[in-house]
């Protein structure tokens, strides 16, 4: 099995993202997706700053991927999306059925991230016929989807599994970011820059339940796969997906890559000290996906 | 432009038909459909006795198969799709890939139209399905701006069928995870936001409570209205304060774009609700149609009538309306 970093979900200054690219050159991952997935207004990276990263990481060893927006509803994105499905140097993740479109259409191979709907088999092979070399799952399907479709499955497409990070779980045309701070969309001042890990929704009991990260709504808490490596291993899962976060990332990455050569379970460190405010589970015990079965 | 009901039940798809709609559209009674609640949708009896109220009066039937079936269920769906093709209904209203490949190679004479639960916001996306299904139309998700409504239906040979009235999603539809998130069960996987099964209305000493899966949504004081706890709409904490941090209890209400919409070529307008109660459809209906002929009549000159929107705020969540994403601020 593979380790690979997914995309930075969150607004980082471009000293930060530039200083954390560097970092993940040494990381023990063997892939890496960069690349705004979120929102367009987000340009302290630019195209040239993507590929020029992505050029850097490929020396350093690294298969990267580009990863576009989950939503496009503006022509402006659109153009963006051409942009990078055209840029003829590196495979790209597709987040929405445009991409998918667009890479098809010019006979690219791609990848499907977790906002491409594919909940079975059917799906992964009107997708393989269009190009579909990897796949990473809805966060929402558990085990015991995940093995029935590996089941039918065609051998040749991958599956990559979510499975470090605050989840992506829903968008929407409105920013709950700027709402927060009772800003307009069209003036939101940036405040995704002041949450590196995004704004943590509590319920009116104190618990920790959704974050917000600008048009995004992510879990509060962080998913953690790690307890779970060796059936995770018999479902012939290919890649393991970590979701950058603003602190721990190199850590985690290492515990993931020492748990995948072998190192016990019982030894591995205390993984919630590295989560922003707790983990989950449920959504791979075919439960809620709240639920976490190390609490 | 046609006007499309909803109808969870006989008598909502009889009121929906007498009030002058020019479409109903149903689900089946289990979860290939996205509004899978007890007591709601058709079995063979009542989907007879609806089809042929709806064809005596020369109107349509489209079936909504429109949840993502996982490998357990997709022999449930691939009946489903069988089941609305022998009863030659006008349309197939779907979401999930396979079942529209299923679908448009089993049955090639089967109208397809993708459901908002495919998710498809721009027309590259539309033309994907286009080239692989021959999809004829496709209903937009919630969250363009009329302008981008506009674009897109200038930039694709599919039909454009937008949402008119009703509970608002706030999300992007067909990727919503809020409701497994917290319950366990989506609209995705089980056809349902809110599983009625892991809601709680609590009674406390200062007012009610409302939870779903055990998550406080909602808390309201003595005399306040409990709304139906889902995730969007519930209140919490951030930055110091305790608010509605998606959405307050609101639905959505286009009458006043009418003009618009029919001028970017929209081709009709959806009602959403076939939760709701047949009283809701035949209100609803009743004005909507009158909204539509009156608009057909004289674009330029069409006002929506103050007894409309009253009409149609007294069946609203939370008894207000919204523009949504239609309109630029809300966003």
């Amino acid at each position: 099995m593979k380790l690979s970093l997914g995309p930075v979900q969150y607004y980082w200054s471009r000293e930060d993202l530039m200083d954390f690219y560097d970092q993940v050159a040494e990381m023990p991952v063997d892939l890496v997706y960069l690349g705004e997935t979120v929102c367009a207004k987000r340009r302290l990276f630019r195209f040239d700053d993507w590929m020029n990263t992505a050029r850097k990481l490929a020396e350093a060893g690294k298969e990267v991927v580009l990863s576009t927006m989950a939503l496009l509803e503006a022509e402006s994105e659109l153009k963006s999306l051409r942009r990078i499905c055209s840029n003829g140097e590196f495979l790209v993740e597709a987040n929405d059925m445009a991409a998918v479109q667009l890479l098809s259409a010019a006979g690219l191979p791609f990848v499907a991230g977790p906002t491409v709907n594919i909940y079975n088999a059917a799906t992964l092979r009107v997708l393989a016929d269009a190009g579909l070399q990897r796949w990473v799952p809805a966060v929402e399907l558990g085990k015991d989807t995940l093995a029935a479709i590996q089941q039918e499955a065609a051998d040749t497409v991958e599956m990559e599994l979510f499975s470090w990070g605050r989840m992506p779980l829903a968008m929407s045309a409105r920013c709950y970011t700027a709402r927060a701070y009772d800003l307009p969309k069209d003036d939101c001042q940036y405040r995704c820059l002041d949450h590196a890990d995004g704004l943590t929704l509590r319920t009116r009991e104190g618990e920790p339940f959704l974050a917000i990260n600008g048009i995004q709504t992510q879990s509060a808490l962080t998913c953690n796969l790690l307890s779970e490596l060796s059936e995770v291993k018999t479902l012939g899962v290919d890649v393991l997906r970590i979701s950058p976060q603003s602190h721990h990332t190199g850590r985690i990455a290492q515990v993931f890559a020492e748990a995948l050569q072998g190192r016990g379970i019982d030894k591995l460190p205390d993984m919630e000290r590295l989560m922003p405010v707790g983990g989950c589970d449920g959504y791979w015990r075919e439960q809620a996906g709240m639920r976490y079965s190390q609490k | 432009m046609q006007l499309v009901c909803p109808a969870g039940n006989l008598p909502s798809l009889k009121a929906a038909i007498d009030e002058g709609a020019d479409v109903v559209y149903l689900g089946f009674k289990d979860d290939t459909n996205a509004r899978n609640f007890a007591g709601l949708n058709f079995n063979d009896r009542t989907l007879d006795q609806g089809l042929d109220y709806v064809r005596s009066r020369g109107r349509e039937v489209y079936v909504a198969l429109n949840t993502y079936p996982r490998p357990q269920g997709w022999k449930r769906w691939q009946v489903a799709v069988d089941r609305a093709a022998d009863m030659q209904v006008n349309a197939l209203i779907a979401a999930d890939m396979g079942v529209l490949d299923y679908a448009a190679n089993r049955h090639p004479d089967l109208p397809l139209h993708l459901s908002v639960q495919g998710s498809a916001t721009n027309y590259e996306a539309l033309q994907f399905y286009q080239e692989r299904f021959g999809i004829r139309r496709a209903v937009l998700p919630r969250v363009l701006s009329m302008p981008q409504v506009k674009h897109v239906a200038e930039n694709t040979d599919v039909e454009i069928e937008v949402f008119g009235f009703g509970s608002l999603c706030v999300m992007v539809e067909g990727r919503c995870l809020l409701s497994s998130y917290a319950a366990g069960q989506s609209p995705n996987t089980h056809g349902c936001c809110s599983p009625a099964g892991e809601v709680r209305y609590e009674e406390t000493s200062t007012g009610m409570e409302t939870r779903l899966g055990g998550v406080l949504v909602d808390k309201v004081g003595k005399g306040e209205n409990a709304g139906y706890p889902t995730v969007c709409k519930g209140r919490y904490d951030a930055l110091d304060k305790t608010y509605y941090a998606m959405e307050e209890p609101t639905s959505l209400n286009t009458l006043d774009l009418l003009p618009e919409l029919l001028a970017a070529g929209v081709v009709a307008i959806k009602i959403e609700g076939r939760q709701r109660s047949p009283a809701y459809v035949r209100q609803v209906a009743q004005v909507w149609r009158q909204a539509i002929d009156s608009c057909l009549k004289d674009p330029q000159g069409f006002q929506p009538r103050q007894e409309w929107m009253q009409q149609l705020g007294s069946v609203s969540e939370g008894q207000q309306t919204t523009l949504g994403a239609y309109h630029r601020t809300w966003q």
